[in-house]
């Protein structure tokens, strides 16, 4: 405003008294609440300090940490091969894909790529851990907003495809299949036919989630607009995975980086979503898990036939030197920086998992929001506690 | 009709007996049916079909477990309010069914202003919610209190104004006369099947079947309870029994909802071809009542299955952005066409 006389000026002063005593009166005390670390919506031992006026969040900051499990550590006193039954578990849900990139990196180290027919089938189950985690997130959505019905369509979908892991590797949740220099097994008979049709249910899932809870105007007006993540912001924060693809970047490791594995061989496509908030987060999981079961599709009618196995000493040590490798996780990028000093077993092993950094942005995205939209951010970053707490 | 007469205090005792066993078994039934047959079908869930045939043994083996677990008060909590609250919660539910009829005689008291009664109590409960929410000296507690608070508050109006549009059709507020009233009445002429309120009043039906859903704290509407962000509300502290008093306070009332929403929307207990003054009436009338709450409560937990919880703000701008504006315009419109016919 542009004060000319004393007594506007005099006026003005007084308006702006007035205005800062209604608001000392009004002003609330405020309250620190604790979200965990037991609460459902942390999906594990996630705590979340947020300080509340009223509903609404005026300050957060996750605190993580509960449940670390040193596996950078526990890597350093293993051999290669035993590795893999640790980190199987970092990512709970997606057992098999947490695999891949450590055994790609020790690959690397020491020069030898499995046969074709290793990584197709590699990718296959790959693919099918992707699924049964993002499938399990489209159920999981719905119950922190409520409606518990979508997650048990959920765990009856996902069984199929963890009878699947079960047939050819014989765990449902640490499958320990991948081997340096290919996988441990070929694939038992019958089970191409059984993968195609789970593939079949798992598509018929999605468009019952559609119908369910996308469609559902409640579900609607809860997600969107809610936890808008800027591009240039999640990518400052290192968002990735389908966090970042929904906030409209473009960037899936699996097309985009040259990977061994046989991602390339299949037709299929990146969703993006320009909107950045909680319903493009989903929406983008939902295409995910359809294009998933696409490429497993492709990849199962084109699987080459021939040796699993590459030709690799049966005592594995591998050669001195670095090695960093990173693949498309259902969350996000993983990777493993894997530093080798000749050894048995790394010397040191870097993690990098996606719901750490994906988490990372909370402080920023809670403030001012309502506490059900708190759970609701959560909900849709999606998280999985070992991944965080490593 | 058979005259029985009884003592004041003999017949009081026997209605008390009566009240206090039709709750906790049509807790039991729509427990049973809804909570556990239906949702798992609905969920493709496996385990209430188990215990006993058809699973039926579920819920006694589920009272059992609530009995066997520790009785906690938090440390710091209000322990006599703490204790009382559950009680209130459910004597609300008890009251509710003095004004519900089940036959041309078979009823607690027909008061004069019995949906009234009816309504006035059912917000009992949120006296209730308040009590467990402070006493629970829990944060979560609170926040679900005063949600619950909010909430019920809101949707007495809209259930209040719903109700209104029959109250002008019947000329009367009595449960009892509102029934006989869709029993003799016709629409333009035409009587076949007597005159349902559902029929006329259809925007009520809609309007107090949303304000029952929120009355009960039933998704979408669960925001007190809210077990993924607030992890049960009100109700996080309790264990055992006094969790199992919420329990059957939450499905009694949907139970004595339904009553009152069959009786004031879908006849009641009547049934069109028999008389309403014949003591056929009394013995049919509980059946076709019950079978009309299960349809109301069919409908109630078909939506508590399937969708999504609102949030709070969300919740107030339907109550009072749409449910009262549009119930005010549906008594408006009752109250003309009345005097026109």
């Amino acid at each position: 405003m542009t004060v000319t006389t004393d007594w506007q000026k005099s006026a003005y002063i007084g308006g702006q008294a007035a205005d800062a005593r209604i608001n000392v009166e009004l002003e609330t005390e405020g309250m620190t609440l604790n979200l965990g670390p037991q609460h459902p919506a942390t999906h594990g031992t996630l705590r979340i300090v947020v300080r509340l006026d009223g509903e609404q969040v005026v300050w957060a900051e996750p605190v993580c940490g509960y449940m670390h499990r040193g596996y950078e550590k526990l890597c350093e006193v293993r051999t290669y091969p035993q590795v893999t039954t640790l980190i199987n578990r970092i990512d709970w849900l997606g057992h098999f894909a947490n695999e891949v990139p450590f055994i790609l990196a020790a690959e690397q180290l020491m020069g030898v790529e499995a046969p074709p027919r290793a990584q197709y089938i590699r990718t296959i189950f790959f693919e099918l851990a992707r699924q049964a985690n993002l499938g399990l997130f489209l159920g999981d959505m719905g119950v922190q907003l409520g409606a518990i019905t979508p997650v048990f369509f959920a765990f009856r979908d996902r069984e199929y495809l963890l009878n699947l892991m079960e047939a050819a590797t014989g765990g449902r949740f640490h499958p320990n299949f991948d081997r340096i220099g290919g996988i441990k097994e070929d694939l038992p008979k019958g089970w191409i036919d059984e993968c195609k049709g789970a593939m079949k249910r798992q598509r018929a899932f999605c468009d019952e989630i559609e119908d369910l809870l996308m469609g559902n105007e409640i579900f609607q007006t809860r997600t969107r607009g809610i936890g808008v993540i800027p591009a240039a912001v999640g990518l400052e924060y290192g968002l990735s995975g389908a966090n970042i693809r929904a906030s409209g970047v473009d960037w899936d490791i699996r097309r985009d980086e040259d990977s061994p594995l046989a991602w390339k061989h299949a037709d299929w496509k990146v969703w993006t979503h320009p909107d950045g908030d909680s319903f493009a987060r989903y929406w983008v999981r939902l295409q995910e898990v359809r294009e998933s079961t696409y490429i497993v599709e492709q990849l199962l009618d084109g699987l080459p036939a021939g040796s699993i196995q590459a030709k690799v000493p049966r005592i594995i040590k591998v050669p001195a030197g670095e090695a960093w490798m990173h693949t498309e996780n259902p969350l996000g990028e993983m990777g493993y920086y894997v530093v080798s000093q000749g050894g048995l077993g790394p010397y040191r092993c870097k993690i990098r998992t996606p719901s750490f950094n994906n988490i990372s942005i909370l402080p920023w995205l809670l403030k001012g929001v309502y506490v059900p939209d708190v759970i609701t951010i959560l909900a849709s970053l999606y998280f999985i506690l070992g991944d965080i707490d490593r | 009709m058979v005259a029985i007469e009884l003592a004041y205090w003999t017949a009081t005792a026997i209605k008390v007996g009566v009240v206090l066993a039709i709750i906790p078994a049509g807790a039991l039934i729509l427990g049973y049916v809804f909570l556990m047959k239906m949702m798992s079908h609905m969920q493709s869930r496996l385990g209430p079909m188990e215990a006993g045939p058809h699973g039926t043994l579920q819920l006694v083996a589920d009272g059992v477990k609530f009995l066997q677990k520790e009785d906690i008060f938090p440390e710091k909590a209000d322990r006599r309010v703490f204790a009382l609250a559950p009680l209130v919660v459910l004597l609300s539910t008890f009251l509710l069914y003095v004004v519900i009829p089940a036959g041309p005689t078979l009823i607690v008291e027909d008061l004069d202003t019995g949906i009234f009664f009816a309504l006035a109590v059912s917000s009992l409960s949120v006296l209730g919610v308040l009590m467990a929410g402070w006493a629970s000296a829990n944060k979560y507690s609170l926040i679900g209190a005063l949600r619950a608070a909010g909430q019920l508050i809101a949707y007495e109006l809209p259930m209040v104004l719903a109700v209104v549009g029959v109250v002008i059709q019947a000329g009367s507020m009595s449960l009892q006369q509102i029934v006989r009233a869709q029993t003799d009445g016709e629409i333009f002429g035409w009587g076949g099947i007597g005159n349902p309120f559902l029929l006329t009043q259809i925007v009520g039906f809609v309007i107090f079947l949303i304000a029952t859903q929120a009355e009960l704290s039933q998704t979408p509407f669960d925001m007190p309870v809210a077990e993924s962000e607030l992890v049960a509300g009100f109700m996080t502290e309790y264990t055992g029994f006094r969790f199992l008093f919420f329990f059957m306070g939450e499905f009694g009332t949907a139970f004595a909802f339904s009553a009152i929403a069959a009786t004031m929307f879908l006849g009641g207990w009547a049934v069109p071809g028999i008389d309403p003054t014949s003591t056929l009436a009394d013995v049919v009338g509980p059946f076709a009542l019950g079978a009309k709450i299960m349809l109301v409560a069919f409908f109630i937990f078909w939506v508590r299955f399937s969708f999504p919880r609102l949030r709070e703000d969300q919740l107030q701008t339907i109550a009072w952005k749409y449910l009262i504006p549009i119930s005010l315009v549906n008594i408006t419109a009752t109250g003309i066409l009345k005097v026109v016919f």
